[in-house]
C-alpha cells in the first residue's frame, strides 16, 4: 500500500520539477516544447524553475505540500499522524492549487478587489498545463490515502480513491461549469456582475411573452416547453402501440420492428430533419407532386412547430419504443392471469390492471421525450424557421451577431431548470412508484394478447409510421446520389466525390475530398473518448453498486445529472468555464473528448449498473474472503465479467461522440473540427447533397461498428448464458443488451 | 493429505451490530466463544442476525460496538482482506470465468503464492473433496453438489483458521443435502478444522453439530449441544424451533431438589423445574410425547402416565411412518405423532390422553 503512496509521490514530483507547468499554446503532444526552450523558457518551465527564473514564487509553497509527506516514507503507517499529515498536505495543497490559478490570471490579480488591496501585478499565468495536472493527481491521492487511513471506506486506499477522483471529475467538469453559467447569468454585456442584467435578461418579453394566445408570437421558453410536451405526447403513444405489438400481438415482423431502436443511436440528430426537407421541403418529392397535381403553390409549413414536432417525433419514439418495451414485458404475466380467470376480458384486463402497472413507466418514457425534445438541437437548428426555441437561441446568442453572453446564459439557466425539473420528477416522484414486477423468480406464463379493436388500432399506428421511418431512411441513402434535389434529380457521384475523394499523387494518396479532415478529426477524439468514458462510467457503477457510503445518493445524483443537461447548455458552460486560465482548454480537442467523457458517462453508468446488479454480490464477497483487495476484486473478477458492458459502453460512447452536435458545436475549432458541425455548415450553405452524402457515410461507419462488435458478443453468449445462475433475471440482461446494440 | 489445518478459536465480546445510525439493530450485545476444532452451527429463523454474525466473523461486516478474536487476536478493526478466513457462501459464489482449478488456486494466487505452488495446492484440495481431475471444467459444467464441493476446496487450500459456511446446503435437493452434510462434517473432524455453519434448517444443525447457538431477535435464544437443546429447551421460543412442540399450561404443586410435580390439566408429571418457582409455569410437550388412547382400546404402556384427561380427535392424517392427529382437549389444541400406523384412531373418536415424561420440559414463558 505504501508502494502506492511512494508512487504517487513520485508522479507529483515529475509534475512539479520536470513536466512544463503551464499549458502550451500547440499542445503538448507536438513536443515542440521539449526542443524550443525548455526548461527555462517561461511558457514551457517547470513549476520549480518558474519559481527561481520567472518570479511566480508562489508556486514555492506547493513544494512544501509534496515535501512534508516525505517525511512519512520511512514510518510509512507507523507514523503517529500518518493520516493527519497525508489529509492536510493533500486538500491544502490542492485548495492552494486552484486558488493560485484563480487569483492570478492571464493580466495580473484575476479579481478587482486584490489588485486595490496589492497594486498592480505584472506577472501572468496562462492555463495549468500537464505539470499542474500532475501534482493535482498526487494530491488528490495523498488526500484519499489519508482518508483511509483515518478509517474512511474502512481503510479502503482503492474505493475511497477512486470516490475521491470521481468527485473531483465530476465537480471540475460538470458542477464548475453549470456554477459558472449561473454566475454568467448575471453578467452584463460590458462583463459587470449585475443583478439588474439577469432580471432584464430574464423578464426578456422574447422569452417569457404570452403574444401568441393574442394571435402574435409567445416567447421562446413557452415555445421550447409547449413543443416538449406535444412532442413527448405523440412519441409516448406511438411507442407504446410499437411496445404493444412487438410484445402482445402476433405480428409477424417483430425483429425488423426492433431495428428501429437502433436508429436514433447511428443517426446524426438532423438527418431527419433533411430527410424531411427533401420530402417536404419547397422543392420536396412530396410537395412537388402535390403541388404538380393539384396546382397550388408550394407551401412553407414544414419550417415551423409543424416540421420540428414531425421530426422529433420520428427522432425520439424509436427511444420511447425501447423503454417501453421493457415496460409492457415487465407486467408479470401472471397479474395478466390472475385478472382473466378472475372473468375479466381481454379489454377489461389491459384497461384494470396491465395499463396501472403500467403507469409509471408511461410516465418515464414522457419525461424522457420531454427531456429530449428540449435538448434536440439538431432538428429545430434545421427545421426552426421562425418558430424559435430555447437550443437554438442559446446557439445564436453566443455565435449570432448578438454575442451576448450574459442573455445566452440566462436561457441556459431557463431550459436547464425545465430538464432539470423533468429529470427530477423522473427521478424522486417516479422513483418510488415504480411497480416493476420482474423480481428475479422465474415467472411462468404468456402475456395476455391485445383485444381486436386495440390490436387494430396499434397496427394502424405503428405500421404506417414504420414504414414512414424506413422511407425517410430511404430517402437519405437516394438523395446522397441526387444531383440537385428537386431541379436537377439526375443520379451522380459527385456528392460523394467532393467530400471524400482520395487521389494519387507521386507522395502517395492524398485525401482530396473536403470532409476527410473533419472525418478523420471525429473518429480520433471519438475513439479516444470511448475507452475513458467506459472508465469512468463503470468505475462509478461499481461504487454506486458495491460500495456504500455516506451521501451517496447525493453521488448518484450528481453522476446522473449530466444526463439531464442538455448539449447546448454544456456547449456554453464549457466556454464560460474554461476559456479562462486556470482551467484554459477551449480550442483544443482535450475539450471535445472531456465534454464527451461527461455527456455519456451517464449511459456507462446505467450500462454497469444494470449489469453489475446481475452479478452475484457473493462473488466480491467470495474474493475478499479469499484474501483478495478490493482492487484485485475489481480487476479479476468483476471486470471480466463485465464485459459485454464494457463493449456496449465502448461501442455506445463513441457512436454518441460521432453523432453529437449540440455541445460540439460551441466547441469545435479550426484545428479540431468535428463531422456533425461541419455537417452543419454545408447545411447551412444549402450543400445539401453533400451533407447527406457525409451523413450516410456516417450512418454506415457507426453501422459497421456495432455490428461488428454484436457479432463479437454474440459469440460470447454461449459462454455467458450458463454464467447467470445465481441470479436468474434474464429480462434485465437481454434489455441492457438491446439498449446498446 | 497435506493440507495443513491452524485452526482457531472465535470469541464475540458483546458484540452489536446497528444498522442505519441504530434504526436497525441487528446483533444486540451477543458475546459466545468457539472452541478449537469445534463446529458451532448459528442457528435462527430468517433475520435473526445469524448470518451477520457469520459475516462479522468473515469481515463483511464491521461490529457497531464490541470485540471480536480470532486465534486470540484482536480483529474487530480487520477488514475480510486481511482475515485468516475463509468462507463458503449460499450460492457457492464460483467465478464463472474461472476454470475449477483456477477458481480454487485464486485465493493463493492473489495473496502472492508462487504459480506452480498454488496449483499443486488447488489439485491437493480438489483431491480432498473428491473433484481431482475437474480442474480444467468450468464451474458451470459441474452439478450442483459438485459446485458445492469446489467451493469448499477453494476455501480450504487458505488452510484458514476458522471455515465459515453460510447454508451451504441450501442449493440442494433434499437428498443430496443430508449426503453432503455428513461429507462436510467427515471433513471438518478429518482436519480438526473450526467451523461457523449457519442454516436455518433445525435437522440440519442437529445432524452436524457439536454445539448450536439458537438466535433469535437479535440475541442467543440458548446455546449447548443438540441433545441439551432438544431435551431441555429452556425457553418456548427454542421448544417450539428445535423439533415441534405443543405449549400447555402447567403448575408447579411442588418442589423437590431438581424435580417438581407439575400439574397439567389434572395429570401429574414429574419434571426438572430449571429454576422455576411455584405456581403456574408453560410445558413443552413434544408430539411424539403424547400418547393416545382410543377409549375402546386398553392401554399397555408402563412408561405412560395414566390421567383423566381426555379429548376428542379433529384431524387424523396418515403420512406412511406415522399418523399425525390434532386432538382438542381442555388445555388446548394438541398436536400428536404417532407411530402406532396399525391402529388408526378416527377424527371425532374420542381419547384418553397420556403423558411421557421423557419429552416434557418446563419452559420459561415469553
Amino acid at each position: 500500500m505504501n508502494r502506492m503512496l511512494w508512487f504517487w509521490l513520485v508522479i507529483g514530483w515529475i509534475g512539479f520539477a520536470i513536466l512544463p507547468w503551464y499549458q502550451q499554446e500547440y499542445g503538448f503532444w507536438t513536443l515542440e516544447w521539449l526542443y524550443d526552450g525548455y526548461p527555462m523558457y517561461g511558457d514551457y518551465a517547470p513549476a520549480i524553475l518558474q519559481t527561481i527564473i520567472h518570479q511566480k514564487f508562489w508556486l514555492l509553497s506547493i513544494a512544501a505540500f509534496l515535501l512534508v509527506p516525505l517525511a512519512l516514507v520511512r514510518t510509512g503507517r507507523d507514523h503517529p499522524h500518518y493520516a493527519r499529515i497525508l489529509i492536510s498536505c493533500g486538500l491544502g495543497g490542492l485548495i492552494y492549487l486552484v486558488g493560485q490559478g484563480f487569483f492570478v490570471g492571464i493580466s495580473g490579480w484575476g479579481f478587482g478587489w486584490l489588485e486595490a488591496m496589492f497594486g498592480p501585478l505584472d506577472v501572468r499565468q496562462y492555463g495549468l498545463g500537464y505539470g499542474a495536472m500532475f501534482v493535482a493527481a498526487s494530491l488528490l491521492v495523498m488526500l484519499c490515502t489519508g482518508l483511509a487511513a483515518a478509517g474512511a471506506m474502512r481503510g479502503d486506499v482503492f474505493v475511497t480513491s477512486a470516490i475521491g477522483t470521481v468527485i473531483a471529475l465530476v465537480g471540475l467538469f460538470v458542477f464548475f461549469p453549470v456554477a459558472r453559467i449561473f454566475i454568467g447569468s448575471f453578467v452584463d454585456i460590458d462583463g459587470n456582475l449585475s443583478g439588474v442584467a439577469f432580471i432584464r435578461n430574464f423578464l426578456d418579453d422574447s422569452i417569457w411573452g404570452l403574444g401568441c394566445l393574442a394571435g402574435g408570437v409567445c416567447g421562446v421558453a413557452w415555445n421550447t416547453a409547449f413543443l416538449a410536451v406535444l412532442t413527448a405526447v405523440s412519441t409516448t403513444l406511438l411507442g407504446l402501440s410499437f411496445a404493444l405489438v412487438v410484445t402482445r400481438t402476433g405480428f409477424r415482423f417483430k425483429k425488423p420492428l426492433r431495428v428501429l431502436t437502433v436508429l436514433p443511436i447511428i443517426t446524426p440528430p438532423f438527418v431527419i430533419g433533411l430527410a424531411l426537407i427533401l420530402l417536404f421541403g419547397r422543392s420536396g418529392a412530396v410537395t412537388q407532386f402535390f403541388a404538380d397535381l393539384l396546382g397550388v403553390e408550394a407551401g412553407r409549413w414544414l419550417y415551423g412547430l409543424p416540421g420540428i414536432w414531425l421530426a422529433q417525433t420520428l427522432s425520439f419514439t424509436p427511444i420511447s419504443f425501447l423503454v417501453l418495451i421493457g415496460v409492457v414485458e415487465g407486467v408479470s404475466p401472471s397479474m395478466e392471469e390472475a385478472s382473466q380467470t378472475l372473468r375479466a376480458g381481454r379489454w377489461k384486463t389491459f384497461v384494470n390492471v396491465s395499463l396501472p402497472l403500467m403507469r409509471p413507466g408511461l410516465a418515464n418514457a414522457f419525461l424522457l421525450a420531454f427531456i429530449e425534445s428540449m435538448a434536440d438541437f439538431g432538428n429545430p437548428m434545421v427545421l426552426g424557421g421562425n418558430y424559435e426555441v430555447l437550443s437554438t437561441e442559446i446557439f445564436f446568442a453566443i455565435v449570432g451577431a448578438q454575442n451576448d453572453a450574459g442573455r445566452a446564459a440566462v436561457l441556459a439557466m431557463i431550459l436547464l431548470f425545465f430538464t432539470l425539473s423533468a429529470f427530477a420528477a423522473q427521478r424522486f416522484w417516479l422513483g418510488k412508484k415504480s411497480y416493476a414486477t420482474v423480481s428475479g423468480k422465474a415467472d411462468n406464463g404468456a402475456h395476455v394478447g391485445l383485444n381486436p379493436g386495440m390490436r387494430l388500432a396499434c397496427y394502424f399506428t405503428a405500421i404506417p409510421w414504420a414504414i414512414f421511418t424506413v422511407v425517410l431512411y430511404g430517402m437519405i441513402f437516394y438523395g446522397s446520389f441526387v444531383k440537385r434535389w428537386g431541379f436537377d434529380n439526375s443520379l451522380t457521384f459527385d456528392n460523394y466525390s467532393d467530400a471524400f475523394g482520395v487521389g494519387w499523387s507521386e507522395h502517395g494518396i492524398v485525401w482530396a475530398g473536403a470532409a476527410w479532415d473533419s472525418f478523420w478529426t471525429t473518429l480520433n477524439i471519438s475513439a479516444i473518448a470511448a475507452p475513458l468514458t467506459a472508465a469512468v462510467g463503470l468505475t462509478t457503477a461499481y461504487l454506486l453498486v458495491r460500495q456504500n457510503f455516506r451521501g451517496k445518493s447525493a453521488f448518484e445524483f450528481g453522476t446522473m445529472l449530466s444526463f439531464a443537461i442538455p448539449g447546448t447548455v454544456i456547449g456554453v458552460s464549457y466556454i464560460l468555464a474554461f476559456n479562462v486560465p486556470p482551467f484554459e482548454l477551449t480550442g483544443t480537442g482535450v475539450i471535445l473528448v472531456i465534454c464527451f467523457i461527461f455527456r455519456n458517462m451517464p449511459v456507462g453508468v446505467r450500462g454497469g449498473i444494470a449489469a453489475m446488479s446481475q452479478l452475484d454480490k457473493s462473488l466480491d464477497e467470495a474474493s475478499l474472503t479469499l484474501g483478495a483487495n478490493s482492487f484485485t476484486t475489481f480487476r479479476r473478477v468483476i471486470l471480466p465479467l463485465l464485459r459485454p458492458a464494457i463493449v456496449a459502453a465502448l461501442v455506445y460512447s463513441f457512436v454518441r461522440a460521432i453523432t453529437s452536435v449540440s455541445a460540439v458545436i460551441f466547441l469545435v475549432s479550426a484545428d479540431h473540427n468535428m463531422a456533425t458541425s461541419y455537417i452543419i455548415g454545408l447545411v447551412e450553405n444549402g450543400r445539401y447533397g453533400v451533407a447527406i452524402a457525409y451523413c450516410s457515410v456516417l450512418i454506415l461507419v457507426m453501422l459497421t461498428a456495432i455490428l461488428v462488435v454484436n457479432g463479437l458478443i454474440g459469440q460470447r453468449r454461449l459462454r455467458r448464458e450458463d454464467r447467470v445462475e445465481a441470479t436468474p433475471d434474464k429480462t434485465a440482461t437481454g434489455n441492457l443488451r438491446e439498449k446498446h446494440s | 493429505m497435506k493440507l495443513k489445518t491452524r485452526a482457531g478459536s472465535v470469541v464475540f465480546d458483546n458484540v452489536t451490530k446497528t444498522y442505519g445510525q441504530g434504526a436497525v439493530t441487528a446483533i444486540d450485545n451477543v458475546s459466545f466463544t468457539i472452541n478449537l476444532g469445534e463446529l458451532v452451527t448459528l442457528l435462527g429463523p430468517s433475520g435473526c442476525g445469524k448470518t451477520t454474525t457469520l459475516r462479522m466473523i468473515a469481515g463483511l461486516e464491521h461490529a457497531t460496538s464490541g470485540r471480536i478474536l480470532i486465534g486470540g487476536k484482536d480483529v474487530t478493526q480487520l477488514p475480510a482482506t486481511d482475515r485468516d478466513v475463509s468462507m463458503v457462501f449460499q450460492s457457492y459464489a464460483l467465478f464463472p470465468h474461472m476454470s475449477v482449478a483456477e477458481n480454487v488456486a485464486y485465493g493463493l494466487s492473489v495473496t502472492g503464492v508462487a504459480k506452480a505452488e498454488a496449483r499443486e495446492k488447488a489439485e491437493e484440495g480438489l483431491n480432498l473433496v473428491g473433484l481431482g481431475g475437474y480442474g480444467s471444467r468450468l464451474p458451470s459444467e459441474l452439478s450442483g453438489g459438485q459446485q458445492q464441493r469446489v467451493a469448499v476446496a477453494r476455501a480450504l487450500v487458505l488452510e484458514p483458521e476458522v471455515l465459515l459456511l453460510d447454508e451451504p446446503l441450501s442449493n440442494l435437493d433434499a437428498k443430496l443435502r443430508r449426503h453432503v452434510r455428513t461429507e462436510i462434517r467427515d471433513l471438518q473432524q478429518k482436519l480438526g478444522l473450526t467451523a461457523v455453519y449457519v442454516t436455518h434448517d433445525q435437522e440440519e444443525a442437529l445432524a452436524v453439530s457439536d454445539r448450536i447457538i439458537v438466535m433469535n431477535r437479535a440475541v442467543i435464544a440458548q446455546q449447548g449441544t443438540p441433545r441439551e437443546l432438544y431435551e431441555q429447551p429452556q425457553s418456548e421460543f427454542i421448544a417450539d424451533f428445535i423439533g415441534d412442540a405443543n405449549l400447555v399450561d402447567g403448575e408447579i404443586i411442588s418442589i423437590d431438589g431438581n424435580h417438581a410435580r407439575v400439574d397439567i390439566g389434572g395429570a401429574q408429571c414429574n419434571l426438572r423445574h430449571r429454576g422455576q418457582a411455584k405456581g403456574p409455569v408453560r410445558v413443552a410437550v413434544r408430539p411424539d410425547a403424547v400418547q393416545l388412547t382410543g377409549l375402546a382400546v386398553i392401554a399397555g404402556d408402563v412408561h405412560v402416565i395414566e390421567t383423566s384427561l381426555k379429548g376428542h380427535i379433529t384431524h387424523a392424517a396418515y403420512l406412511g411412518s406415522q399418523m399425525q392427529y390434532s386432538v382438542a382437549t381442555p388445555i388446548g389444541e394438541l398436536f400428536v405423532i404417532d407411530h402406532r400406523i396399525d391402529t388408526p384412531i378416527i377424527a371425532g373418536e374420542e381419547v384418553a390422553i397420556g403423558f411421557s415424561e421423557r419429552g416434557m420440559a418446563v419452559v420459561s414463558a415469553e
